[in-house]
């Protein structure tokens, strides 16, 4: 996450990783185009959210949480549930994290990875509706970093499907406007789903799923949402201020292409429920 | 408050947008360099509705220190949106929207410069968007380049910026806001014109493959169109500027002894 091009890494280390990637080769022995071993366990906090897993790509672990609330809808719509998802930079999963408020790579992961799950229409909002203009469901899918070893925002979007496909929540109603629950659990309404697939460019090599090392001399990366139908959903260049021509874009959007379906495949398998 | 409702279309039956354009085309873009006083470097651009201020100050001494770089200048871009630029009135505070983007435009202008020129010191860009009818971002970018360049800032170039994206499936150009909110998707990017690489981007929306790379194409076309008008404007502003002949000659002195250093300094008569 974030542009660490200024953080402490030798000279020694980033022409070690740009020689290795010369060579075809990468710190950790993977191929460019290969994740390292990725895991998603669900209902990890099974007592109080409603919905939870941890998502694990190599030494990067974040823990998503839901907590599914009824409140009033937007005036605007009115026929609509509410989905927010935030992501915290905790500063237990890494000594590069610090204490305060969120710094402009924390919102950034936290909007991209709402991004991808929002723009895809993954939940339909409409299906969150108690009655119309007074009361819906608001989905919170809050997002914690356990420990970061490069590309937290795949390991957040993978951790924030997830629990949102494994969610179950209390069914309400309005009874002579008090709320009142029927017994039922529901599951959230899924339509869709959109993993998201990072990319990192270093010189003139594109890698998949970079870990901290190579976060730390990338030029920048690019996000890139896809979901069921093969559509790219969000994107962002991010991660440096390295530019990127077209031809790597297009690359780039190749290996999403590819990776996703795994990913997706993953998500499906842990929670057990399939989306479209 | 404007009461603001869904068009039955984005596309007219003849081809057309809601204002009237055609899918590739822009909307009037109006630049203008050096419209603050105070400021070191500022532009301001109107694109259709949309209207931002950029200003420049520094190089100069950073606050707070610690986040002083020691090989090169710190670019701290601030993008902020006026409370009454929206048809609800935002919050005063910078929100997490406006925080991202300060961060991409910062992101999208930085390869431009020769930031390495002035270690340990900031270069601040500060944007206000004073009534937004889309691609905010993108125009910032626009007017921000210019007001580095204004500012003195040595650059490999301008940078422009455009939005572009899709409206009832037909790729469009420069999304005014109501595609923007009701369209199928935005794809905001910026280019180093000299090279074609790209400084920003991002994307919402769903999209294929090929529908990607063919906005992104129509996307590039529009930034070199927009780099023309945004060099025509410095030249505007610059040509403004350049003193009349024979107005300066008696103020200065600029004889070729002095400029060998040849003639006395001042003070050296004393030793």
């Amino acid at each position: 996450m974030g542009d660490f091009s200024a953080e402490t890494i030798s000279h020694i280390d980033r022409k070690y990783i740009q020689d290795l990637l010369a060579k075809g080769e990468r710190v950790d022995g993977r191929a460019f185009d290969e994740y390292r071993d990725v895991s998603i366990e669900i209902d990890v906090v099974a007592a109080k959210s409603e919905g939870s897993a941890i998502a694990r790509i190599g030494d990067t672990r974040v823990i998503a949480g839901v907590k599914v609330l009824v409140g009033e809808p937007y005036p605007d719509t009115p026929d609509e549930g509410v989905t927010m998802i935030t992501a915290e930079m905790a500063p237990i999963a890494s000594p590069l994290f610090e204490v305060g408020p969120p710094k402009e790579d924390a919102i950034e992961l936290a909007r991209v990875v709402d991004r991808g799950v929002r723009e895809s229409e993954s939940v339909d909002v409409k299906g969150l509706v108690i009655e119309p203009g007074k009361k819906v469901y608001m989905v919170f899918c809050d997002l914690y970093t356990l420990e970061y070893d490069g590309n937290l925002i795949d390991a957040c979007s993978l951790a924030a499907n997830a629990a949102l496909l494994s969610t179950k929540f209390e069914e309400m109603k309005l009874e002579d406007d008090e709320l009142v629950p029927t017994g039922r659990q529901l599951e959230i309404p899924m339509q869709n789903l959109a993993v998201e697939v990072t990319v990192s460019k270093i010189g003139d090599y594109l890698v998949v799923d970079p870990v901290l090392k190579e976060e730390m001399v990338q030029d920048c990366r690019l996000t890139m949402a896809v979901d069921l139908n093969d559509h790219f959903t969000a994107m962002q260049k991010g991660g440096g201020t390295g530019p990127i021509p077209m031809s790597k874009v297009e690359e780039a959007m190749d290996l999403a292409l590819e990776k996703a379906k795994d990913l997706r495949r993953l998500v499906f398998e842990a929670t057990g429920r399939r989306v479209g | 408050m404007s009461p603001e409702t869904k068009p039955d279309f984005l596309i007219s039956p003849e081809g057309l947008r809601i204002d009237g354009r055609r899918p590739d085309e822009l909307r009037p873009i109006e630049l203008e360099v050096g419209v603050l006083k105070t400021a070191d470097g500022s532009a301001m651009i109107k694109q259709g509705k949309t209207h931002i201020i950029a200003a420049v100050y520094g190089p100069r001494e950073l606050h707070p220190r610690h986040l002083t770089l020691n090989d090169k200048a710190y670019l701290r871009c601030v993008y902020r949106m006026a409370t009454f630029s929206v048809p609800d009135r935002k919050r005063p505070a910078p929100s997490r929207r406006e925080r991202e983007i300060s961060m991409v435009i910062a992101n999208a202008l930085e390869p431009a410069l020769f930031l390495e020129d002035f270690p340990r010191t900031v270069v601040d860009v500060f944007i206000q968007v004073i009534q937004a009818d889309g691609g905010t971002r993108c125009a910032a970018i626009n007017a921000a380049s210019l007001a580095l360049a204004d500012a003195g800032i040595p650059m490999r170039s301008l940078v422009p910026a455009v939005a572009v994206g899709k409206a009832d499936g037909v790729l469009i150009v420069d999304l005014g806001d109501m595609e923007d909110k009701y369209g199928q998707g935005d794809v905001p990017m910026a280019i180093l014109p000299s090279t074609g690489e790209i400084t920003l981007l991002q994307q919402d929306g769903s999209f294929t493959k090929e529908e990607l790379l063919e906005a992104m194409q129509m996307g590039m076309n529009a930034c070199k169109y927009i780099h023309e008008l945004q060099k025509d404007a410095l030249k505007r502003a610059y040509l403004r500027r350049t003193p009349e002949k024979g107005a300066d000659d008696e103020e200065y002195e600029d004889d070729l002894e002095t400029d060998l250093g040849e003639s006395a300094l001042p003070g050296e008569d004393d030793e």
